[in-house]
């Protein structure tokens, strides 16, 4: 692997672009491995450069049905915090949070991390109120948090509409400063040339179309391009977990729905904060090329489509502009929609399944993004010592029938309730 | 957009209905401790054709059993809640 520096960057921008090498390589399947991860997306790649790196487990396989990070990594809304209410979702989050602040450096490779702020409004008393519990609660778990009043949030984010008739008018917020974006399609690239380099094999256009089984332990798995073996394989396909379980004859707490996004053109800096609203559920960030990325509610039923209902596009647009008036001038370049992995609590599943040598990291609902290194680093921990890492432990698969769900929104055991 | 043909309301927009569940997750009330647990929690999560409760909470407020394609969207057959379950109801008594 040829490593990155301001040096190379700056003989390739003055001798014309060129002597770029490709940054991975497109190798055939072997028939053996000792781990294979299904799913080329940021998790699974981060899965298998950790399995490498850190476990020193370089007979890899990643195997992806499409392309690298096309599916939900390539279709989120790239916002990464760790400002969680529930303890396990704060340590697990907080990992994560940490890994990306290193990430760049780690991966050698610019995933464009910015801690630009993720801040929360808050759009009455009881929301402040909850806010503030929520901050105190992050303070305590050692990570950041800071309450702000109306006139700090009106000189963060000059352009909300903070007129006392505003629609939803905004009482204060809650920042955290090292919350921010990350460039999606870096992190997918930046995981695949790494892992690369430690000899992973990222195997494209390759879909997993059932299991090798040997005495009801798995022993590899069956392809479009063949069978694979290995000792143990790692579903990493959240938007499909149910899908390739089931090729196991294994039924998940886990249905697929689909979360829209969208983004408007590209326009000059004019929102220099992430800034969200758990009230009404909407999310407004400006990317790096200046375009509008806003964000909302799923849509609440199950489908594979990736295509959305309009009504969410009116909904979220009408939240978007009265928030940020200036947005109604804006038109919008595209909208998409990803296939979201909706579990019973709202939260991730990383274990072990009842399947012998058959693991699961799925569920992650419509946040996995942020989660995407620390996923990457607990699912490679369990890949390679079959054992859960303390900070995944809470989220296995048999706490729906434990009565231990991990349960953010207070919402009960639907996935629709999220 | 999905447009569902309520038997009481006639067809209607999709945002009038709320999705409850699929059918095979209905608990049985005399249920075991790991039946409700999987009943409750383990889904088939088909890619393809699915029964699925419906309610048209901001119409009639009836429950209703979809039969809907989850890549397509095609709705097959719009069934009242009721008239879904009589029939096991009289073979079972």
């Amino acid at each position: 692997m040829t490593r990155f520096s301001a040096l190379s960057l700056l003989r390739a921008g003055l001798t014309g672009q060129k002597g770029w090498s490709r940054h991975w390589r497109d190798p055939e399947p072997r028939a053996q491995y000792d781990v294979i991860v299904i799913g080329g997306g940021g998790h699974g790649l981060a899965t298998a450069y950790y399995l490498a790196k850190v476990h020193g487990v370089r007979s890899v396989a990643v195997l992806e049905r499409g392309w690298i990070g096309g599916g939900n990594t390539g279709r989120n809304t790239t916002i990464v915090r760790s400002n969680y209410r529930q303890p396990q979702l704060q340590r697990l989050l907080e990992y994560s949070l940490t890994t990306w602040e290193t990430l760049s450096d780690e991966l050698n490779y610019n995933v464009m991390f910015s801690q630009r702020g993720a801040l929360f409004l808050g759009h009455s008393d009881a929301d402040m109120t909850h806010l503030a519990e929520r901050g105190d609660s992050l303070r305590c778990a050692g990570i950041d948090a800071e309450l702000l009043t109306r006139d700090q949030v009106a000189r963060l984010v000059p352009l909300l509409d903070m007129s006392p008739n505003a629609r939803f008018p905004v009482y204060g917020g809650l920042i955290q400063k090292r919350g921010g974006t990350a460039r999606h399609d870096a992190v997918a690239w930046g995981f695949a040339r790494a892992a690369d380099a430690l000899g992973v094999d990222i195997i494209q256009n390759c879909e997993v179309t059932g299991f090798a089984m040997t005495g009801g332990k798995v022993t590899g798995v069956k392809t479009n391009r063949g069978e694979v073996g290995a000792d143990r394989v790692g579903i990493c396909v959240a938007g499909s977990s149910g899908l390739v379980a089931g090729l196991a004859g294994l039924k998940l707490p886990i249905e697929s729905h689909l979360l829209q996004a969208f983004v408007s053109e590209p326009v000059k800096p004019m929102l220099d904060t992430v800034v969200m609203s758990q009230s009404i559920h909407a999310y407004i960030s400006q990317s790096d090329k200046g375009e509008m990325v806003v964000g909302g509610d799923p849509d609440h039923y199950p489908t594979y489509s990736q295509r959305g209902s309009p009504h969410r596009i009116e909904e979220v647009a009408a939240q978007a502009i009265s928030l940020i008036p200036a947005l109604s001038r804006l038109r919008m370049l595209r909208g998409w929609a990803g296939t979201t992995d909706m579990s019973f609590d709202g939260s991730p599943i990383i274990d072990t399944t009842p399947v012998d040598g058959l693991y699961l990291n799925g569920g992650w609902c419509y946040g996995g993004f942020k989660a995407t290194p620390g996923s990457g680093r607990l699912y490679a921990h369990l890949l390679a010592t079959g054992e859960s890492h303390e900070i995944a432990a809470p989220f296995s698969l048999d706490r729906f029938a434990r009565g231990a769900t991990i349960d953010e929104a207070g919402a009960g055991p639907l996935p629709q309730a999220r | 957009m999905m447009l569902i043909a309520c038997p009481h309301c006639g067809p209607r927009a999709h945002v009038e209905f709320d999705y409850g569940r699929t059918l095979d997750a209905i608990l049985p009330l005399d249920a075991a401790p790991e039946q409700a647990a999987a009943v409750l929690y383990a889904r088939d999560n088909p890619r393809g054709v699915s029964q699925e409760l419906w309610q048209h909470t901001h119409g009639c407020r009836a429950w209703l059993v979809l039969t809907r394609h989850t890549v397509s969207h095609e709705i097959s057959a719009v069934v009242p809640w009721v008239a879904a379950t009589a029939a096991p109801r009289e073979s079972g008594a």
